[in-house]
């Protein structure tokens, strides 16, 4: 298996539902707790395992908004894994997922200046590497509801814009979303191969004009139709 | 199925957790949430897949809920100033709640007993208005209202008074249909989850976006088209559109003369006290022009067919034309081509012309059908429901303009005109809505002691007769809601209530009660001020409000300026109803209620509001509340909500009635009621049959079950007003010519007859025809962020560290021009006051306007922030610059900065001069003395590491690490 996402630009208006999801499932899910410094403070700060970034393309007034939430791409040759002085980071066999082993992660932060991506963040208070583990904890536990077994961000996406699924099976919904949106890689010239991908936005919708030959509606020349009430 | 080689631990202990639903109030949006618990915390917030709001989904905030619930600004006791300590001073001792409810109750008591105006009890973004305006009706004060007045009465009033619904809470696009839509100045406004989940379908299924609004951020970014208006001028673009429909004659006649009263005859006797109304047979009926028959006919026969345009003279010789004719004369005239909009709006003339042939290509070549059988008002079937597949949505940018109520009745023009009102791929209605034109309350107009009103504080007026005036014409509500100044004020004027009072304009109060407002901060215009109004003391060093009561969960910057502080509970932790009585949360082809239940004990001495308003209303014996033995007719709220009957049949709650929960929307009290709610996962939802489902206003199948509900009073046609009488009746009054209540003032009558136009018309913004021409070249509005809802969740951990601090976003050519840079500090002054802040550049923004983020800036101290935190140091509020007063011209008259027709806040009407400030401390100006904790307040931690229950890491199998690389 190769699981991993699809994040679909045309719709995603940059709620950072996905966000904070995401760091409410983990902060006691498998790579928590996320610790937060200053939560009350000058320059709050914490651990994430997903963030969304805006960027804005073109000038105004013909300038574009784009919302883009980031995780991690769960890399096919992820450098992060391969930096790992530890052997702490590595990619799960089975299904592709990139994890840090807690008990063996020094919190050196190698990989996340390996990772071109930015998707990796050193917990402060524990001295561990977080990342995202795809709710690992969640898309394998037999007691949620098999709809629920999903990562946390895609259950929650209020745009559904974020899909979940094996890249392998190409009957899956992320296969056939990247086949037919024209699914993108970040950063394909790097070499590590993500498996996450990204939907570009569509073009702009273009609606036909209802023409008249002539101006008829002047109040001086209206004839009324007969219509029944 | 994981490889058997790496076997997964146990995450979760699911048998140590239990999953209760209840509702999300991280917003006002409503949406249903499944809540996983363990350990008397939160383990996880979700959407409820079930739900009929948001279906699963779940916002940013709502996913933070349980750092809501973790905050150390949670009030724990009630407080009563300190004797002797200033209001303002934050020095507060605990006291018992019998303390608290008996001070309350003897004061309450005594303005009970004298004069019930006395009080005035206002609520901010509560969801509880049929609740707390019986509570003030049984009380008997006129001064009561919620916090609508600033927040979108524009939006509410213009659809009520056309359409019988409105946008947002009565009104929603059909997404499922619709394939050309338009967004109208809207941030995360009303509602969040609904929209988002709207606009991936829409854009799944190739429908057109368009986007109108001076900002493309958030749900403009996803926009296929993107309208750079300039603020406040959405009225000129919505009637440029309609002038080019209209002259292309691009409308939906057969909808307009079946729907609506365009074709109903309006008397033309200029400078009599008939002119521009209604024209009525002898019984009183509205009529039309019958091109059978060639004469006036009652308007709501079946068998007639009206002519559309015309003049004519009835039998008795009196000059009428049309609605319609009216319609056309004055949008084909040439102020509304598109070339001279275009000089307004700032939105090319050749871009109006074609987004108004693209809406008629959708409307009338891509029509809908629906091969559904349904029976018309007249008791006529119909074999198929016709959709005209345009649809619109619209708030704040709207609504928050003094012009709002005439810019939001265009958009509702423009919708009549091509026929998508309640119908398939357009703008529907979500019960109890729509309602006849007005709804059928008028506001109470006097208060005695010790007696209830006569009706409800807020009403619908449908001419001067039923304004809340004295004899003298003065105001009697201290907001002077329904008074000349603001006649349609349904939802009353929150932002002018303090400082009426400290004027004692129109009288002085005795007590101010405030519910979840925050009026000593983002709630308020001109905040600076208001803070020492809320201060201000008389030559004798009473305070000119004398107390104040503010009820409130958290440490507000208004429990500061208290004199007594009650103590609410979280949305975790008490029961609520979103009731049908009030702003339910009803679908278009649903009608839905639901409610709240307490999953977590709240462990502090807190009590619900709603349960001190029940107990109160026992204490104070509101007759409502009061058995004919003086014994309390209602134990808890709960029993209340179970027991009062507004009618026989109908309650707060629509679900599970009659005594076995078997009957909905209408059915005796059912004991079990609460029960069958939470057995429901907190929510009901009754689905209309297929015919009842589109064109309700003339659906006989829908208002009949809508008559049985209580949602209206008969089942006659609600016909579309696009000509609306009450405005005109308001007009003649302001002419002098009005056969009852007319203005003395001379402002009033100005006002009466250039605003109350019958028909939709485009003014510039009140305060900016007053205002030196070119002295404050930029446009300054707010918008939500979808992170942060006003002040409900600034003290939220996750949420700050998406946003801790606001900018002022610019045009980043136009702020170069002025030598501005990227995050540079400048000086933004209105004709109010002044501010320092930070700016951000940016290329989606309009040129003319600059924006920032609502209500991020915070008081030090307040919410358990730090007098450090970014939110005080660098955040601000615009609201500083907002003044609620419109500045004078020569006629010192006094006026609200509100819509002259609705009283609604014109906090979007907002005009500034940016200057670069010198190099400085990175720090916002005005800075304003921190908040001191109050006792016993948790310390806020300077770490957190949130988890409800030991985390199960999973360890890197050893066979994996000897075999991997």
């Amino acid at each position: 298996m190769k699981l991993g996402l699809v994040i679909d630009l045309d719709t995603c208006v940059g709620c950072h539902a996905c966000a904070t999801a995401c760091k409410q499932w983990n902060t006691s899910g498998t790579i928590g707790p996320l610790a937060d410094s200053e939560p009350y403070g000058k320059d709050p700060s914490g651990t994430w395992l997903n963030r969304v970034r805006t960027y804005e393309v073109g000038d105004s007034p013909d300038s574009k908004t784009v919302h883009m939430p980031m995780s991690c791409l769960h890399c096919e040759d992820a450098a992060c894994v391969t930096v790992c002085p530890t052997g702490a980071s590595y990619k799960r066999v089975e299904d592709g997922i990139v994890l840090v082993d807690q008990d063996q992660c020094m919190g050196c932060n190698l990989c996340a200046w390996a990772c071109p991506y930015g998707a990796r963040e050193l917990d402060q208070q524990q001295g561990t590497m977080k990342k995202c583990t795809l709710c690992i904890d969640r898309i394998y536990d037999e007691q949620l509801p098999e709809a629920e077994r999903q990562p946390a961000c895609v259950l929650t996406c209020p745009t559904k814009s974020r899909l979940f699924g094996d890249f392998d099976d190409p009957q899956s919904e992320v296969s056939v979303a990247v086949r037919e949106r024209g699914g993108q890689d970040l950063m394909p010239e790097l070499g590590y191969q993500p498996t996450n991908k990204y939907l570009p936005p569509r073009n702009p919708k273009v609606v036909a004009k209802m023409e008249r030959r002539s101006v008829v509606g002047l109040l001086s020349s209206w004839v009324n139709k007969v219509i029944l009430r | 199925m994981p490889d058997d080689t790496a076997p997964l631990p146990q995450f979760e202990d699911h048998d140590q957790q239990r999953i209760e639903y209840t509702t999300c109030y991280m917003c006002a949006c409503r949406c249903g949430i499944k809540v996983t618990l363990e350990n008397e915390q939160v383990r996880f917030i979700q959407g409820n897949p079930n739900h009929p709001i948001n279906k699963g989904v779940l916002c940013a905030k709502g996913n933070a809920g349980m750092m809501k619930q973790n905050s150390p600004a949670k009030l724990k006791a009630p407080l009563l100033r300190r004797p002797g300590t200033e209001r303002g001073g934050g020095e507060f001792e605990e006291i018992s709640w019998e303390r608290a409810l008996d001070i309350l109750t003897r004061r309450l008591a005594a303005i009970r007993a004298t004069d019930p105006k006395k009080l005035a009890f206002f609520t901010g973004r509560d969801q509880m208005q049929a609740l707390t305006g019986l509570w003030a009706s049984q009380f008997g004060t006129l001064n009561w209202a919620a916090h609508g007045g600033f927040c979108s009465v524009n939006m509410a009033a213009a659809g009520l008074y056309t359409t019988g619904y409105a946008f947002w809470e009565f009104g929603e696009p059909d997404w499922e249909h619709t394939k050309y839509f338009m967004l109208w100045g809207v941030a995360e406004d009303h509602s969040s989850n609904p929209i988002k989940l709207g606009l991936k379908k829409i854009k799944e299924r190739g429908a057109k976006f368009v986007a109108v609004n001076p900002v493309r951020t958030g749900y403009q970014a996803i926009a296929d088209e993107w309208i750079a208006i300039r603020p406040g001028t959405d009225a000129m673009l919505a009637l440029s559109i309609v002038h080019v429909l209209l002259q292309r004659r691009l409308i939906d006649e057969a909808f307009l003369i079946r729907y609506s009263n365009a074709p109903q005859l309006v008397m033309v006797e200029p400078g009599t006290a008939r002119h521009g109304l209604l024209y009525r047979d002898a019984g009183g009926n509205t009529t039309v022009w019958d091109q059978h028959s060639g004469a006036v006919a009652d308007a709501r026969r079946a068998d007639i067919a009206p002519a559309l345009v015309g003049e004519y003279l009835t039998g008795c010789g009196t000059r009428v034309t049309t609605a319609m004719s009216l319609i056309l004369a004055k949008y084909l005239d040439r102020t509304y081509a598109p070339e001279n909009a275009a000089d307004v709006c700032g939105v090319a003339a050749a871009d109006i012309e074609r987004i108004a042939l693209e809406i008629a290509h959708v409307a009338f070549r891509e029509s809908i059908t629906l091969d559904i059988e349904w029976t018309d008002w007249a008791g006529r079937k119909h074999d198929k429901f016709i959709g005209r597949p345009v649809s619109m949505h619209a708030m704040r940018g709207i609504s928050a303009h003094s012009n709002g109520f005439q810019t939001c009745r265009a958009l509702h023009l423009l919708q009549v005109l091509l026929g998508t009102v309640d119908c398939p791929g357009g703008h529907l209605a979500k019960p109890p809505y729509p309602k006849h034109i007005p709804p059928a309350i008028r506001p109470a107009q006097d208060a005695s002691a010790d007696t209830p009103l006569p009706s409800p504080p807020l009403g619908f007026p449908r001419g001067p007769e039923d304004l809340v005036i004295d004899a003298d014409g003065r105001p009697l509500r201290i907001d002077k809601a329904f008074s000349w100044e603001a006649p349609l004020a349904n939802h009353g004027l929150m932002h002018m209530v303090i400082k009426n009072a400290v004027a004692g304009d129109p009288y002085p109060i005795d007590t101010l009660m405030l519910f979840m407002a925050n009026m000593a901060w983002n709630s308020s215009m001109n905040t600076r001020q208001t803070i020492e109004m809320l201060q201000a003391k008389d030559d004798a060093g009473g305070y000119k409000i004398p107390f104040i009561v503010n009820c409130d969960a958290f440490h507000s910057e208004m429990v500061n300026h208290a004199d007594l502080v009650l103590p609410d509970t979280t949305y975790l932790e008490r029961f609520d109803t979103i009731s049908m009585l009030d702003r339910p949360i009803s679908e278009p082809h649903a009608a839905c209620d639901s409610i709240r239940q307490p999953l977590l004990e709240p462990k502090r001495d807190v009590r619900p509001w709603q349960e001190v308003m029940v107990e109160l209303a026992g204490r104070l014996r509101f007759p409502l509340f009061t058995r004919a033995d003086g014994s309390r007719r209602y134990r808890d709220y709960k029993d209340f909500i179970i027991n009062f009957e507004k009618a026989p049949g109908i309650g707060f709650l629509a679900g599970y009635r009659g005594k076995d929960g078997d009957q909905h929307l209408r059915g005796e009290p059912n004991p079990g009621q609460w029960q069958q709610y939470i057995d429901n996962e907190c929510f009901f939802e009754y689905p209309f049959a297929d015919n009842q489902r589109y064109l309700r206003h003339a659906n006989l199948d829908y208002l009949q079950l809508a008559k049985h509900a209580g949602w209206v009073a008969s089942t006659e046609q609600i016909i579309i007003e696009l000509y609306a009488e009450p405005l005109q009746k308001f007009r003649l009054a302001g002419q002098g010519l009005y056969h009852g209540p007319q203005p003395s003032r001379a402002a009033d009558k100005q006002r009466l007859v250039r605003y109350f136009d019958p028909l939709p018309f485009y003014y510039a913004p009140l305060e900016q025809q007053r205002l030196p021409h070119g002295r404050y070249p930029f446009y300054a509005i707010t918008q939500r962020p979808m992170f942060m809802y006003h002040s409900w969740d600034s003290q939220n951990p996750w949420l700050r560290q998406i946003g801790a601090h606001n900018y002022l976003y610019m045009n980043r050519a136009r702020a170069a021009a002025l030598g501005i840079a990227d995050l540079s500090w400048v000086w933004v002054e209105s004709h109010n006051d002044k501010i320092k802040v930070q700016v951000k550049l940016m290329e989606g923004v309009a040129a003319d306007t600059v924006w920032t983020w609502n209500a991020i800036g915070k008081r030090g101290g307040a919410w358990g922030l730090s007098a450090e935190a970014n939110e005080c140091r660098r955040g601000f509020l615009l609201n500083h610059l907002i003044a609620e007063s419109l500045p004078r011209t020569g006629d010192d008259t006094s006026l609200s900065n509100s819509d002259p027709i609705t009283g609604q806040a014109a906090w979007y009407d907002l005009k500034v001069n940016i200057t670069p400030a010198p190099a400085g401390e990175a720090l916002s100006w005005p800075q304003f003395t921190p908040i001191e904790p109050l006792p016993n307040a948790d310390v806020s931690p300077p770490q957190l590491h949130v988890s409800s229950h030991e985390n199960v890491n999973i360890k890197r199998a050893f066979s994996d690490i000897i075999s991997g690389d």
